[in-house]
């Protein structure tokens, strides 16, 4: 059987790699995985750092550390880096270690084109970073992109040798994403143990499904939005610019065509996490499984025709104003039934608290709290006073951080042991939730009195009526930060050493993972697991 | 050859340099093609070479999977997730003209209405464009780029539409060939796609030089130059990369690759070809005709 | 309809000072309710929007407290993993949204409608965002000046001190030469900007409104009490995007003419006499 030893012979090949072969070159979904949550969390310090410089600046009135150029620079990437960088990669990488061990699999679909995915990625953020490196460091060159993550024409057109390189830098990002999402896609449909029928499938692998479909739908999109800056920039074409029979409000269309999608892109799979783990702790299967996954196909069918409800002030047309408006205002039935089915997964269950568990019902909480000022921006007559404003920065931190970040923290603690073989210090786990709950909500809440008084976004100065709450806003930053050194080292501990984790980590843990040992070995399900019903998450799809 | 692999043995592909090695290049192209762009001509040399080291780490990772596809090492799930890959590659691509066909719209459905004052437009063209009125062709209310004419859609653009729908054409009949394993007709037809292709991006070549040179028609034509040479030159770039593809199988061919039922490196090449072509039609008819 | 919502907002305002000012308070937690009836209608729908936001959370956070303490293992509780769907939830929580949805939208729509209907303006006042000031034109009055950032705060931001309400009480919300407007008058605006987008925001008003260069925006506003109201670019349009305010002194019909009339003679000390005087009268400050 000659297949049969080419394939092991591939398996005992990766045994005797050396370092080099095993991390640069690998082809295992485990290793790519871990890669791609190291990559995101250095991101997220850098993203931080960037955000604490913002926040230090604005810790009182006046102009104290930096240059307001160099305050808009550093608005500017951090979103980049905290979006492209921190949140969408970590989500890669949990899906990467999961996605197999959930339905079956032994790898990713196409594994040589997953380290692809990755790869590309230290260099394209390299790439991004570098302008800004140079400035800082050796005092070169005009600094990186000032224009807002956003980068609206004409005001992107002006930054000086940066534009070329963030441009570039989002096209080598767009690739790596476009090259993960195809491979997670045809995972999912290709590599599903026998009996793992979609409906089957844990909830994660579905949100994941639905936002790889978004991500090769509108990362294409951001990649032309780009190229038209390019050329506009350097090659004379007039695509926004009015003299030439162009339009500076067509590229916003095009951007937000991508950008609102994309918000999803960085939420749904946290919905995903937050279903495995509510059900786990709650000790009793998901509430309304199939309703969870049409409402997750929803909200993102939905996510492509409301983009306009971030233009709301660029002068549209009555109809379209009304259009995005009720458009906007329908995500939230789909997201309301799953924030209910959450509830009600809870509800006569048997609940116990753990660390996971704490940052899923955060996320839970103030993801919500986040969507309910969403709701208020989509409503047109109060957005006219709302849009950029620092309510606005208020929402969008509400459902990034305490969603998508709580998120990703909650799916790290839940599935670390399985990574690693140990428990985390559940002590500690406990200490950095809670620090960071306390700190995030005095980091964010103030904001959304800060915009209702009349702060506009994007400014390194503001008059002394806003100085309390801003300097609130900037001690809740620091201790969020701080808190999140105690998250780093939590990780690194339980990488290290800890107390030993079962196969089945969790008492209520229910799923393919935690068939297979703790640590996962290097390779798992080389041949279909059989699958018993008890072992899937969501015990209730006969109905 | 290939043989059908026991479904209950999963294929997982040994390490490979190449995506790492590809990732260099990729930012060796992307650093060179931005310093190029700000003026510093060693980024032009460092573009080309990336590119070339791209294009070569590509050949050299797909001369892998060829090889072990021929040694017999994939399974038909692998041929699945191959399939997969390359329809939701080319759905990418779809969506990346879209941005372009989308910019074409707006600009002739909202932006320039306004400019000439139609609707919502009304005070746009009264304060800062009077006298504005757009039709299509335009190259804005300032004339950007000066005066130009177009090309008439029914001349050499019709040629080039008949042309990639013969392409089309004349791939399924190597493709049948391919599955009635008639070797000869297979190549023939494939070599007369190939022909095709590139007499197609010859009479678009042709096309540009003129259209620089005698009627003034530039990427810095307003708008209209703008979505004109954005929307044919990107593919045309893509219709070289699959004469390119095309010309590959074709030596592969020649080699005696692919088997009549075992044959997906074809196909993918054929699925793109044909994808070019569809986005030729919808170019013909929105930038040429309409 | 009309007159039932103007008898209103007279009780309402009757509390208000004559020279209204509202700049933003320290301490201040919610949305300044305005002086015309765009940023009433802002106003009212957010208030209407929080209030139903605060009931559903109550609700929803309600229920997740209920179940957090009924429902934990530390007191015994057993699951009932029988208890996984039910049609009839379902239902409920999908058509109670939509019928709350709906009620948002109505009013939201009614008031969007009204912003929209520029119709019967008495004057037009042409607005130009540039880097970083504003140009404004009384649009057939032969009036056109450029307002920027005054110099005090100017001095201040540079020297890196923290500033304090005692060195500038309108820090960064002042300019040289405010724009001036009639109250109870229906003033068309048309914004387009030189370089950049800009947004023109004065919250007082109720609304903001993207200056986009090669393109015309329009909007209205009505102003029902003299007063000063400040604002900002609320676009980002480069490194001194915080540093280009808006005001906006609204004065009574006479003395707009007065001014307007100086303006037009070129006499600038005169024109900015009229306005002093106007907000001494008043008792408000300048
Ligand atoms: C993860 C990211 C994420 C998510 C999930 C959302 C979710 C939503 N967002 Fe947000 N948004 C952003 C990220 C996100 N947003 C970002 C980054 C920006 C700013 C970009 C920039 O300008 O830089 C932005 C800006 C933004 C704007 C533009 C504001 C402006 O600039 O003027 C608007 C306007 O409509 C909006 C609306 C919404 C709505 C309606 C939802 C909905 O999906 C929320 C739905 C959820 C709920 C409503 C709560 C739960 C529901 C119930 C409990 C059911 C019952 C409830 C009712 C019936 C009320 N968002
Ligand atoms: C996923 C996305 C994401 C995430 C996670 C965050 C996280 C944070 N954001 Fe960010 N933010 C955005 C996305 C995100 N943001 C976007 C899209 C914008 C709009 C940009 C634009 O206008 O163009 C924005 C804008 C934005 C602003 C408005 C800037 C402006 O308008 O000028 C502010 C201001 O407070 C801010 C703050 C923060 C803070 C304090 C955090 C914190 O949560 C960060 C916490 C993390 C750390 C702090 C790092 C960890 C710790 C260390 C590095 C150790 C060292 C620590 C100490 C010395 C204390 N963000
Ligand atoms: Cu002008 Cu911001
Ligand atoms: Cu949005």
């Amino acid at each position: 059987m000659a297949h049969t030893d080419a394939a092991h012979a591939d398996h005992h090949g990766e045994h005797k790699q050396s370092f080099f072969q095993r991390w640069f070159y690998s082809t295992n979904h485990k290793d790519i995985g871990t890669l791609y949550l190291v990559f995101s969390l250095v991101m997220f310090f850098i993203g931080g750092s960037m955000a604490l410089v913002i926040r230090a600046e604005l810790f009182q009135p006046g102009l104290q550390l930096v240059e307001p150029e160099f305050f808009n620079q550093m608005t500017t990437m951090h979103a980049l880096v905290m979006i492209f960088g921190a949140v969408m990669p970590a989500f890669v990488g949990l899906a990467n270690w999961m996605i197999p061990l959930q339905i079956g699999a032994p790898d990713m679909a196409l594994p040589r084109m997953n380290n692809w995915s990755f790869w590309i990625l230290p260099f394209a953020f390299t790439l991004l970073l570098l302008p800004t490196l140079l400035q800082v460091l050796f005092g070169i060159g005009g600094g990186g992109p000032a224009g807002g993550w956003t980068l609206y024409p004409p005001l992107s057109l002006q930054g000086g040798n940066s534009t070329a390189f963030t441009i570039f830098a989002i096209h080598l990002m767009g690739i790596s994403s476009i090259m993960g999402a195809i491979n997670i896609i045809a995972t999912v449909l290709n590599m599903r143990a026998p009996g793992m029928d979609l409906l089957k499938m844990p909830v994660f692998v579905w949100t994941w499904l639905i936002t790889a479909f978004l991500l090769i739908a509108v990362m294409p999109v951001l990649a032309g939005a780009v190229t038209m800056l390019l050329t506009d920039k350097f090659f004379e074409t007039s695509f926004f610019n009015a003299a030439g029979g162009g339009d500076p409000v067509m590229y916003q269309h095009i951007f937000w065509f991508f950008g609102h999608p994309e918000v999803y892109i960085m939420i749904l799979p946290a919905f995903g996490i937050v279903s495995e783990i509510i059900p786990t702790f709650a000790r009793k299967p998901l509430f309304g499984y199939q309703a969870m996954v049409y409402a997750t196909a929803s909200i993102a069918f939905l996510s492509f025709i409301v983009w306009a409800h971030h233009m709301f002030t660029v002068g549209m047309p009555l109809g379209g104003e009304l259009y995005f408006m009720y458009a906007t205002m329908l995500i939230a039935i789909p997201t309301g039934v799953k924030v209910f089915n959450w509830v009600t997964t809870m509800w006569r269950g048997s609940i116990s608290f753990e660390t996971p568990m704490l940052f899923a019902l955060g996320f839970v909480i103030m993801f919500t709290i986040g969507g309910f000022s969403g709701l208020m921006l989509a409503i047109v007559p109060a957005d006219y006073q709302y849009h950029d404003t620092y309510f606005v920065v208020a929402h969008f931190h509400y459902v990034l951080v305490t969603g998508a970040v709580f998120g990703i923290m909650a799916g790290v603690y839940y599935w670390i042991p399985k990574w690693t073989g140990h428990m985390y210090n559940e002590k500690l786990g406990k200490l950095h939730f809670w620090l960071s709950t306390i700190f995030v909500n005095l980091l964010f809440f103030p904001q959304h009195f800060l915009g209702l008084a009349g702060m506009q976004r994007r400014v390194p100065d503001y008059n002394v009526a806003f100085a309390d709450f801003n300097m609130w806003s900037t001690i809740g930053g620091f201790g969020f930060g701080i808190s999140q050194l105690l998250f780093a080292w939590i990780v690194w501990q339980t990488v290290r050493g800890g107390a030993r984790a079962e196969a089945r980590s969790w008492e209520g843990a229910k799923g393919l993972e935690w068939t297979v040992p703790s640590p996962a070995p290097h390779h798992t399900f080389t041949t279909p697991p059989v699958i018993r019903d008890g072992d899937l998450a969501h015990g209730d799809v006969t109905h | 050859m290939a043989q059908t692999h026991d479904a209950n043995v999963y294929y997982v592909p040994h390490h490979s340099p190449w995506p790492f090695i590809g990732s260099i290049t990729l930012f060796a192209t992307a650093l060179g093609v931005a310093n190029w762009f700000n003026g510093h001509a060693w980024g032009q040399t460092l573009f080309f070479i990336g590119l070339a080291a791209t294009l070569g780490v590509l050949a050299a990772w797909f001369g892998n999977v060829i090889s072990e596809s021929i040694s017999g090492k994939y399974n038909a799930q692998v041929d699945v997730s191959f399939r997969m890959g390359m329809m939701w590659f080319i759905f990418s691509e779809v969506m990346f003209f879209a941005a372009f066909f989308g910019a074409l719209f707006y600009a002739r459905q909202f932006a320039l209405p306004w400019l000439s004052g139609e609707g919502d437009g009304a005070l746009t063209n009264q304060y800062l464009w009077p006298g504005f009125t757009a039709g299509w062709p335009s190259n804005g209310p300032a004339g950007i780029g000066g005066a130009f004419q177009t090309i008439p859609a029914w001349g050499l653009p019709l040629v080039n539409t008949l042309l990639l729908l013969s392409s089309g054409v004349t791939i399924t009949i190597a493709h049948h060939a391919l599955k009635a394993n008639r070797r000869g007709a297979l190549i023939f037809w494939l070599g007369a796609t190939i022909l095709l292709g590139t007499v197609f991006l010859c009479v678009q070549g042709y096309e540009y030089v003129h259209a620089y040179q005698e009627l003034g028609l530039t990427l810095g034509s307003g708008i209209y130059g703008s979505t004109f040479f954005m929307l044919t030159g990107f593919h045309g770039m893509h219709v070289f990369l699959g004469t390119v593809m095309l010309i590959v199988i074709w030596l592969r061919c020649m080699k005696g690759h692919f088997s009549p039922d075992h044959h997906f490196g074809f196909e993918a090449v054929a699925w793109y070809w044909h994808f070019v072509d569809v986005v030729w039609l919808g170019l013909f008819l929105f930038v040429y005709v309409l | 309809m009309r007159s039932a919502i103007a008898t209103g907002l007279a009780t309402a305002l009757a509390g208000l000072p004559a020279w209204a000012d509202s700049e933003p308070r320290r301490w201040q937690l919610n949305m300044p309710r305005g002086v015309t009836e765009t940023a009433y209608n802002a106003y009212d729908m957010h208030m209407l929007m929080l209030w139903i936001c605060v009931f559903i959370g109550l609700v929803v956070f309600g229920a997740m407290a209920v179940a957090m303490f009924r429902f934990r293992k530390s007191r015994g509780a057993v699951p009932d993993t029988g208890f996984t769907h039910s049609t009839r939830l379902e239902i409920l929580w999908t058509v109670i949204p939509i019928v709350i949805l709906v009620v948002m939208a109505v009013p939201a729509t009614v008031k969007v409608i009204e912003q929209y209907d520029t119709k019967g303006s008495e004057m037009t006042v042409k607005v130009t965002g540039y880097q970083w000031m504003w140009r404004y034109e009384i649009v057939g009055e032969d009036v056109n000046f450029i307002s920027r950032l005054d110099r005090e705060s100017d001095r201040l931001r540079q020297s890196g001190v923290v500033p304090s309400e005692a060195d500038h009480p309108h820090y960064l919300r002042d300019v040289d030469r405010p724009l001036v407007l009639p109250v109870d008058t229906k003033i068309r605006f048309v914004f387009t900007a030189d370089d950049v987008i800009h947004a023109w925001w004065v919250p007082a008003l109720g609304w903001k409104q993207d200056a986009i260069p090669g393109l015309i925006n329009e909007a209205w506003t009505e102003i029902k009490q003299p007063g000063t109201y400040r604002g900002v670019c609320a676009e980002l349009c480069g490194k001194d995007h915080g540093f280009m305010p808006i005001v906006v002194k609204a004065v009574p019909k006479a003395e707009y003419q007065a001014w307007l009339a100086a303006q037009k003679a070129g006499n600038e000390a005169e024109a900015a006499r009229i306005v002093a005087a106007a907000t001494a009268r008043a008792g408000g400050e300048g």
